[in-house]
């Protein structure tokens, strides 16, 4: 069975760290394991006052234990990747790492009350998103499926925690 | 099309942007190679082709305009898409005259790339000039089968064909049930803007908050339980085809809301700032008399007019009897085929009721008739007596023998049959209104 580590990365709340590794052993039929916090201070960019989660993945993969699978980071600070204006996670396509903010799933940003157990949904849908392609996934036509991809927070919500049946097949049959 | 049968381009000097927009289409299952300057790009265009060419417009060695000049004397219709520094918008504008798609000024949305990138697979698609010309014989040889051949259908038909290709607005007049949004559909099919969405909004359906929300959008908070920020209707349609359908039920503050995004083509959300430009063409439909609401004040001329360039009337079911055995057979196939039921026909006596029946709700009501007919009838063929009461005239009112009784069972039977149509009622029973109104007052009928 294959293990996913898990590295927070600056500060991220225990109980949110734990139902994520939870969801993401339901879902992709693994092992979990948490590995030390990471500090970002190297993927900080002051000029836009958001971190490079290019530069952050290629601080995980290093991190990554010999005996686990893949490795995500998991973080609430702003994502970006230098052409966009932010991301919500990136991927190594068919790779090694993965990494999740939060920073954009939460509803305070647009306004809206706080609420903790959507957030920790659309993290959880995230994460996985960004696994699947770590598995070799492409984004899906499926709008119920994890891999179809996701413009705003609230499109998050519309799909499911999981994958449709074709994407499991294709990324997960043969692993397990 | 499949993503992966699509291919990307992407010309830039910055390895960082490279490797971004490399792995954002990747995501998406697009081909995507990668050039840093315009000979690396001229190389890679020599030895395959590309759909969309995303360009950064200030590069060392040949600038972003230059290659764009010697992209297009290889592939004419390869869809630019220019990136940019807010800096150099100028050069941007100089490209888009030059035949640039599109441009996007760096750092780019997430949301804004992924329009632009699928509006571009729209245009690029439009492009196969010979895939286009199948699929409009094809959609409209499967018009004429749904909607009949009689004189008065083959007109509408000439006035799809004539209509469609021009961007002109279109208003559809019919009575419900006479197939205004199937028509809108062909118009949409057979234009230069089928590869973009038809947006079908029903005017009538809704209130008047929720219609201005449907239509334009909202930004999160706009009002109570607008929890999220949602695209309008007007939004959806940007390229393609506005259906109104119940045109002549918007509000009078709608209306005017309206005509503004028509005269100018832009809007902004309701509760927000931001304005967006928009390209729809309008498609709508009423059952109303709208010039008759234009003098009662109830509609606005000035839109009324924006409205009314081209219309096409569509006739009553009951005006094109001719088409009503084509149209029942139609329905009876489908619904076999759906039903998986053993009837394959009409029998002659049902088909004669049902070319004399007036269809008060024309085609639709024919449909249900039909479908009503396949779940009671058994086959091998419909029935008179699988036909609904109405149609087949057993609708008769219990109790009494006397003229009086005789007389209100008839005009009850009228009555139906018109769908309460007053005038057209009288006409049948050769009595003026008046006298119908009085009789239905007596007889104590209701709807
Ligand atoms: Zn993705
Ligand atoms: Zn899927």
């Amino acid at each position: 069975m294959s293990v996913i580590a898990l590295v927070p990365i600056h500060t991220v709340p225990a109980t949110q760290l734990e139902h994520l590794a939870r969801g993401i052993r339901e879902i992709l039929h693994c092992e979990t394991a948490l590995l030390p916090r990471l500090e970002a201070a190297a993927a900080y960019e002051a000029a836009r006052n958001q971190y490079n989660s290019t530069t952050l993945l290629a601080h995980l993969l290093p991190l990554r234990p010999p005996h686990s699978a893949k490795i995500l980071g998991i973080t609430e600070l702003d994502l970006f990747i230098p052409i966009l204006t932010y991301v919500f996670g990136e991927a190594q396509l068919s790779g090694a790492a993965a990494v999740v903010s939060s920073f954009r799933l939460r509803n305070e940003l647009y306004g809206l009350p706080a609420d903790p157990t959507r957030l920790r949904q659309r993290l959880l849908k995230e994460a996985n998103h960004e696994l699947g392609h770590t598995f070799g996934l492409i984004h899906c036509r499926n709008v119920n499926c994890v891999m179809h991809p996701s413009t705003y927070a609230e499109d998050i919500d519309l799909k499911a925690e999981r994958f449709c049946e074709e994407c499991w097949k294709e990324a997960f049959e043969s692993v397990h | 099309m499949e993503t992966r049968d699509i291919g990307i381009l992407i010309v830039d000097d910055e390895r960082v942007v490279r490797a971004s927009l490399y792995n954002w289409f990747k995501e998406d299952g697009y081909r995507v190679e990668t050039a840093e300057n315009a000979a690396e790009a001229l190389k890679k265009l020599q030895a395959t082709g590309y759909d969309i060419i995303l360009l950064d417009i200030k590069m060392p060695g040949m600038d972003g305009l230059e290659l764009q000049r010697r992209i297009r004397e290889f592939d004419k219709n390869a869809i630019v898409i220019i990136i940019t520094a807010y800096a150099s918008v100028d050069t941007a504008v100089q490209a888009l005259k030059e035949g640039a798609f599109d441009y996007v000024t760096k750092p780019i949305d997430p949301d804004d790339l992924t329009h632009l990138v699928r509006n571009a697979i729209h245009q690029r698609t439009l492009a196969a000039e010979n895939v286009q010309l199948k699929r409009k014989i094809e959609e409209l040889s499967q018009l004429e089968e749904i909607v009949g051949e009689s004189p008065p259908m083959k007109k509408v038909l000439e006035l799809v064909k004539t209509v469609a290709a021009t961007d002109a607005t279109v208003m559809i007049l019919g009575e419900s049930g006479t197939g205004k949004e199937l028509i809108a559909r062909a118009i949409h099919a057979n234009s230069n803007r089928r590869y973009f969405p038809l947006v079908p909004v029903n005017c009538g359906a809704m209130a008047e908050g929720l219609l201005e929300s449907d239509l334009f959008g909202h930004e999160k908070g706009a009002f109570t339980g607008a929890q999220y920020r949602r695209k309008g209707k007007l939004e959806m349609a940007n390229g393609g085809t506005l259906f109104l359908d119940e045109v002549g039920n918007i509000s009078m503050k709608t209306q005017m809301d309206l005509l503004r995004v028509i005269e100018t083509k832009q809007f902004t959300r309701l509760g927000g700032e931001q304005v967006i430009k928009v390209d729809f063409r309008i498609v709508c439909a009423t059952n109303k008399n709208l010039e008759q609401s234009v003098k009662e004040g109830a509609f606005r001329e000035d839109l009324y007019y924006r409205l009314n360039v081209f219309t096409i009337p569509l006739p009553p079911l009951r005006e094109r009897r001719a088409d009503i055995p084509l149209l029942a057979n139609h329905f009876v196939h489908k619904y076999a085929l759906q039903m998986s039921k053993d009837i394959k026909s009409i029998s002659t006596d049902a088909m004669e009721l049902l070319k004399g029946f007036d269809w008060p709700g024309n085609v639709r009501e024919l449909e249900n008739a039909i479908e009503r007919a396949m779940v009671v009838g058994s086959p091998p063929c419909i029935k008179a007596e699988d036909l609904p009461r109405q149609v087949n005239g057993q609708s008769q009112i219990p109790g009494g023998d006397t003229l009086a009784d005789v007389e209100k069972a008839h005009i009850k039977k009228i009555l139906e049959r018109t769908g309460w149509n007053i005038t057209r009622s009288a006409e049948i029973l050769k009595i003026d209104r008046v006298t119908l109104y009085n009789k239905i007052e007596k007889f104590g009928l209701r709807t």
